[in-house]
């Protein structure tokens, strides 16, 4: 015990500990601060709080999570598993083969293909639409790193579903289409019921797996001008290559916040969820043992 | 309220296996039917290719005058119960039951009023709240049945009905089925690997082996006339005692003894043909003194079966068993002599199977 608790004190609570302490202070990267920094309290709270650039950053990171995480990740992964979920062979190893390529090829190389896709001269989107010369990244800076998003993250939400779907008992659609459900139908009444734990656990997933990513960065820099800034970018842009070591600690500790809260209020819908079976269990032991007459 | 008529039904699965092969059946209206056989004889394709959950690959189904062969299952105005009763675990009872009805957009408190009168002529009353989740497995499949036939389908299908619930569940269940089967006069079809289930509940039975009918008939018949040697080792909690010999003359020769021709058989077997020579333990007695036709016997097993004992006794080399009252229980290596009633022996023939009879003509599967 003892050991793993120091270890965990020394790489976990130390860190974060320190975080608190430097983003009261005006530590800089460079300069008289960097060699003796100096308390100054709740400052750069402040400022973060009153900086348009910290809003915005804030604002995009929420389009960013909401669009490429929630809507295109789960929607996208959840579509992918449910039109292969009846197919087999050599299609559905190639699809899933794919899909899977885009997750576990490294951050660094994936961002390049991207940029290679997207770049003004020579990209092959470019040449595949015959647009030479339109720079994408600049352009639509935002959509290019949802795409981009979207492409890496899928793989996760659709071997999370399809384990998922493969758990709906097949005579329970085979009875929805029995009473004459179609498609939809049989979506809505059995497997969307079936599955809802699954769809909170992936959404939650990917909802602080893509408001902490960092990677849409080697992508786009946060740039033209902040326009692609989601909030770890901007953490990054804010304390090293602006070198305010004490305010990036700073919104560091308020996207620890954010997360806080989301996870909080996703375990409270769980939590809620599985109110209902409790209660279920309480009944039978109460007054379950019904004798079938 | 339909007649069921198939006509050269085929179900080929991708790469050539025939589940159903080539069969012609036809279901009257109001009939409780069974499909029995072993586990993959292809009874549960058959059920599902009715339903419409398996594509029918050649041939047609009809359903009532209408040609279902290539409808949706949600068109054919059948229901269907599944051996895991298949409810909805996150619906009440009322709602699972009113399931259809919903597909059907039919209003809350509409569907609320049938869930409910169905729910009580299945015994439901008072459950309409409850959650799958907290009904016995009796009451779980009396709601499965009560979704099937909240509707009023023209056919009622049974995927193994009884086999999830307990022993002493499954004889009440039985009744039930029966009963409520009668009462509703639904076309019903059920499949089922447990020919006492077969027997006790049908109105007809159809033995299937390698997707193909063997006979079609009425439980007596099946159990009495059995069309084939597989037919005949299938039904009956004890199987029948199949013998093979040869016929002499006007008798059947096995090892040291022979016995009678059946009567049914006479006139149908040359002499010197190879056969088999069949007798149901329960048609067979036990006689301490010599007996004419009697064969000479000595047992060797006594099995206890409550009210009666299954004896095993040797005929020379063969072995016959014999279902005897228990008052009249020999012991183990007594000498006797064991009578047959000739009109209820059965011969078949030794090379395809098939039960010689001089009355049937062929002993074919009924049209």
């Amino acid at each position: 015990m003892a050991p793993a608790l120091a270890l965990i004190g020394l790489f976990l609570v130390f860190p974060a500990l320190w975080t608190i302490y430097l983003g009261m202070t005006d530590y800089r990267l460079t300069g008289l601060q960097a060699v003796d920094p100096s308390f100054v309290g709740l400052d750069n709270y402040g400022r973060i709080l009153g900086d348009p650039a910290f809003w915005r950053s804030l604002r995009l990171t929420l389009v960013f999570v909401l669009v490429s995480g929630i809507i295109g990740q789960s929607l996208l992964g959840f579509a992918i598993a449910w039109a292969l979920r009846r197919l087999t062979g050599w299609l559905k190893s190639l699809i899933e083969t794919l899909v899977l390529a885009a997750w576990v090829i490294p951050a660094s190389v994936s961002s390049f293909l991207w940029i290679a896709l997207l770049d003004r001269r020579g990209g092959t989107l470019n040449e595949i639409l015959g647009t030479e010369g339109t720079a994408w990244l600049i352009e639509h800076p935002m959509a290019a790193i949802i795409i981009f998003n979207v492409w890496v993250g899928t793989a996760f939400s659709m071997l999370l579903f399809s384990s998922a779907l493969a758990a709906v008992p097949p005579s329970q659609l085979e009875s929805a289409r029995m009473a004459g459900a179609g498609g939809w139908q049989q979506l809505r009444d059995v497997v969307i019921p079936n599955i809802r734990g699954h769809i909170l656990t992936n959404t939650l997933l990917i909802t602080l797996w893509t408001f902490n990513t960092f990677t849409p960065y080697l992508v786009t820099a946060g740039g033209p001008n902040g326009a692609s800034e989601i909030l770890a970018v901007y953490i990054y842009n804010t304390a090293i290559p602006g070198g305010q070591l004490g305010v990036g600690a700073a919104i560091s500790l308020i996207m620890l916040l954010i997360n806080l809260v989301i996870a909080l209020g996703y375990l409270r819908v769980g939590r809620a969820r599985q109110a209902k079976p409790a209660d279920a269990t309480a009944a039978e032991t109460a007054g379950g043992v019904v004798k079938p007459s | 309220m339909a007649a069921i008529t198939t006509q050269a039904l085929v179900k080929e699965y991708p790469g050539g296996v025939r589940g159903v092969d080539g069969v012609d059946i036809t279901i009257a209206d109001g009939e409780f039917f069974a499909l029995l056989g072993p586990s993959g004889c292809g009874k549960t394709t058959l059920l599902r290719s009715i339903a419409g959950l398996e594509a029918i690959t050649e041939g047609q189904l009809h359903i009532g005058d209408r040609d279902v062969t290539r409808l949706e299952p949600g068109q054919r105005n059948v229901a269907m119960v599944f051996q895991d009763y298949a409810l909805f675990p996150h619906m009440d009872v009322a709602d699972n039951i009113a399931y259809p009805l919903k597909i059907r957009r039919q209003g809350r408190s509409a569907r609320r009023g049938v869930a409910a009168e169905v729910g009580d002529g299945l015994s439901l009353t008072g459950l309409m709240e409850r959650r799958p989740g907290q009904l016995s497995g009796g009451q779980q499949q009396r709601v499965a049945l009560a979704r099937a036939v909240a509707t009023r389908p023209d056919v009622l299908l049974l995927d193994e009905p009884l086999s999830n619930l307990d022993a002493r569940l499954r004889l009440e269940a039985r009744t039930f089925l029966k009963e409520l089967q009668r009462d509703l006069a639904i076309t019903t079809v059920f499949v089922t690997h447990d020919q006492a289930e077969a027997l006790a509940l049908a109105d007809r039975i159809a033995v299937m082996s390698a997707g193909k009918l063997l006979q079609v008939g009425t439980p007596r018949e099946v159990f009495a006339k059995p069309a084939t040697t597989f037919v005949a080792g299938f039904i009956g909690s004890t199987p029948m005692n199949l013998l093979p010999g040869r016929v002499e003359g006007s008798r059947v020769r096995f090892g040291s003894a022979d016995v009678p021709v059946p009567p049914d058989a006479v006139g149908m077997v040359d002499d010197g043909a190879e056969v088999v020579w069949g007798a149901r333990p329960e048609y067979l007695g036990w006689s301490t003194t010599a007996v004419e036709d009697g064969v000479e016997a000595e047992v060797t097993v006594v099995e206890n079966l409550g009210a009666s004992v299954l004896v095993t006794a040797a005929v020379g080399t063969d072995r016959l068993q014999l279902v005897l009252d228990e008052d009249h229980e020999p012991e183990p290596g007594a000498r006797g002599w064991v009578t047959a009633r000739a009109h209820r022996t059965l011969l078949f023939d030794a090379e395809s199977g098939q039960r010689l009879d001089a009355g049937a003509g062929v002993p074919a599967v009924a049209p």
